[in-house]
């Protein structure tokens, strides 16, 4: 069957597109290994900026802020995204369904200039009405965050919940067990693959924000990505190269393991 | 049963709870709708409600659209027009908007073309294939944006690396201007969105039953032929929806533009934020914000439609 292979056009462009895709990534990685300061001219190996961004208090205190407040997201998001997803698959119609569906759907594709703008205006209100938030900071960049990564989450875990074969919950129920216990024991292990994505996917939505946690923070707290651009704006820096190495690194033998357990899980079943 | 005591207590506590109107529904139901009735529809209100008041020198700089000063139950309402008025009045705006639409309409149509090919490839090539080269295409997803756009400037600026090479082969020899102009705009949101192109694409064509194109080439349909009138009208969903998912949020694109975009690409999400911190008119960004979102309606929609429709057939 001819018609089947794959021409030579098409893997052509499969070629051109995935070098498109990595082409400044590798760079990125070549340069953050140049011992010039001038990331465009070659001048010899050297692991320099990465030692001089070990000793960068400011990107290391942001980095941890970052880190902090993508975990919470991570967390929190799970558990508000499930009960949004166990809500849209298992309780049929219920009052408020079709606000819930438009909001997720909504948020996923929502500029987030848009949404930052919105999410610090309610801030500023509800300080003047009720006296909260005392003051902007990792609080209000958590309570943005969950708000718009929730919604990647219940989408993810929908999906699962959807295609979720029922009998066992089923038997479990017919047996007397109360609702939580079978939550507990059956469904969960059974959707704890789209939790694991769920979580890295919010983890990794928070950690890069820029834009919307520029709108939700105050003078308090400055995550990374908010120094990063300010870096960036000022110029390029081999610095940012080093960090930027270390990031696809971790990012990448994260995914791949998380690609890797989640593909183990699923055989097993 | 392994844990039958745990079970009883939450058993209990359910039973408490459900007495005083709490079941384990509504939380389930209540907290998310809460959740996003706080934080994501009242703000929507709030900010509508900021784009009619007049902007003050003070802190919040605007005044509030309820005049409950002349006493009595009912407010004198505030209604300010002119931060709308405005946003025809002033060229700025109506430039930055027409930018917007314009180049992420173009980016969507390029990322389109570049998609089609390589998640049609992806869909088609042997099953032990595919997840390697899945999990590549959503890899440089989940790294920073920030950092990705960043590299770029590297590899676009005058004497950046591509500039440098071309010289040292002596294609050019002046530089080829690709930074802070319309191009590496372009560049910039054609590759940070090009994986949202590529996987709902991917998901279409790999449903796609391959035998109807073989049944077209026994009927004596030619490649271009079987792809024209089979693979292309089946696969219209997953374009429209990769196509919602690149225009949408690449209308209101900030860290782009700004970062490697010139005085000529102002794009509407820079103006909010201009508007909004360097210039602290509250109530002229929000005016802007709303009148994007009013452009999105149609767009947002239409994505919202083909998404129902690609969970009712998973």
């Amino acid at each position: 069957m001819k018609i089947t292979g794959l021409s030579p056009f098409v893997f052509a462009c499969m070629i051109l597109g995935f070098v498109f895709l990595y082409a400044p990534i590798v760079m990125l990685i070549i340069y953050s290994f140049n011992a010039s300061r001038l990331v465009t001219v070659w001048a010899g190996f050297s692991t320099h900026w990465y030692g001089e961004l070990l000793h960068d208090q400011q990107i290391l205190t942001a980095a941890f802020l970052s880190f902090r407040i993508a975990f919470m997201n991570g967390v929190l998001s799970v558990i508000i995204g499930t009960m949004a997803a166990f809500a849209l698959v298992r309780f049929g119609r219920f009052w408020g369904r079709s606000v819930m569906i438009q909001s997720i759907s909504s948020r996923l594709v929502l500029p987030d200039v848009i949404l930052g703008l919105s999410i610090l205006l309610l801030f500023v209100s509800s300080r003047s009405l009720i006296g909260w938030p005392d003051q902007r900071g990792v609080l209000t960049i958590l309570i943005s965050h969950v708000t718009f990564s929730s919604a990647y989450v219940a989408i993810v875990v929908q999906s699962r919940l959807a295609g979720l074969d029922r009998t066992f919950e089923e038997a479990a129920f017919d047996l007397g067990a109360p609702p939580f216990a079978v939550f507990r024991t059956i469904t969960l292990p059974l959707i704890a693959p789209s939790l694991v994505a769920g979580f890295l996917l919010a983890f990794i939505l928070s950690f890069d924000d820029l834009v919307i946690a520029s709108f939700a923070s105050g003078p308090s707290a400055t995550t990374l990505p908010m120094v990063i651009f300010s870096k960036v704006r000022l110029g390029i820096s081999p610095e940012i190269n080093a960090l930027a190495t270390i990031i696809v690194v971790v990012v990448a033998l994260g995914v791949a393991f998380a690609g890797n357990m989640l593909q183990r899980q699923n055989a097993q079943r | 049963m392994a844990d039958g005591r745990t079970s009883s207590l939450s058993d209990r506590v359910w039973a408490g709870l459900g007495r005083i109107g709490i079941t384990g529904k509504r939380v389930v139901i209540g907290i998310p709708l809460i959740w996003l009735t706080i934080f994501f529809i009242l703000p929507f209100l709030i900010v509508l409600k900021i784009s009619f008041s007049t902007q003050i020198i003070g802190i919040p700089p605007f005044t509030d659209l309820f005049d409950w000063s002349g006493g009595g139950i009912v407010p004198k309402l505030q209604i300010d027009w002119s931060n709308y008025s405005y946003l025809f009045e002033d060229p700025l705006y109506i430039v930055a908007y027409f930018n917007s639409v314009k180049i992420a309409f173009f980016s969507t149509c390029i990322c389109t073309l570049i998609a089609y090919p390589v998640a049609y490839g992806v869909a088609r090539v042997p099953e032990t294939w595919r997840n390697p080269l899945l999990l590549l295409i959503v890899l440089p997803f989940w790294t920073s944006l920030l950092l990705r756009v960043y590299a770029w400037i590297g590899l676009l600026k005058n004497n950046g690396i591509i500039n440098n090479f071309l010289i040292s082969l002596g294609v050019i020899s002046e530089p080829l201007p690709m930074m802070n102009n319309a191009f590496s705009v372009y560049v910039g949101i054609v590759y940070s969105y090009l994986p949202f192109m590529l996987l709902p694409l991917y998901a279409t064509l790999s449903r796609l039953d391959f035998t109807l194109l073989e049944a077209a080439a026994d009927l004596g349909a030619s490649r271009t032929r079987a792809f024209v009138t089979v693979t292309l009208p089946l696969s219209i969903p997953g374009v429209i929806a990769g196509a919602m998912l690149v225009f949408i949020p690449a209308i209101g694109e900030f860290v782009i533009p700004s970062l490697l975009g010139g005085p000529a690409t102002t794009m509407i999400g820079r103006v909010i934020w201009d508007e909004f911190f360097e210039n602290q008119a509250w109530p002229v960004a929000s005016a802007v914000a709303i009148a994007l979102m009013l452009f999105l309606v149609v767009p947002i929609m239409i994505f919202q439609y083909y998404q129902t429709r690609s969970e009712a057939q998973p």
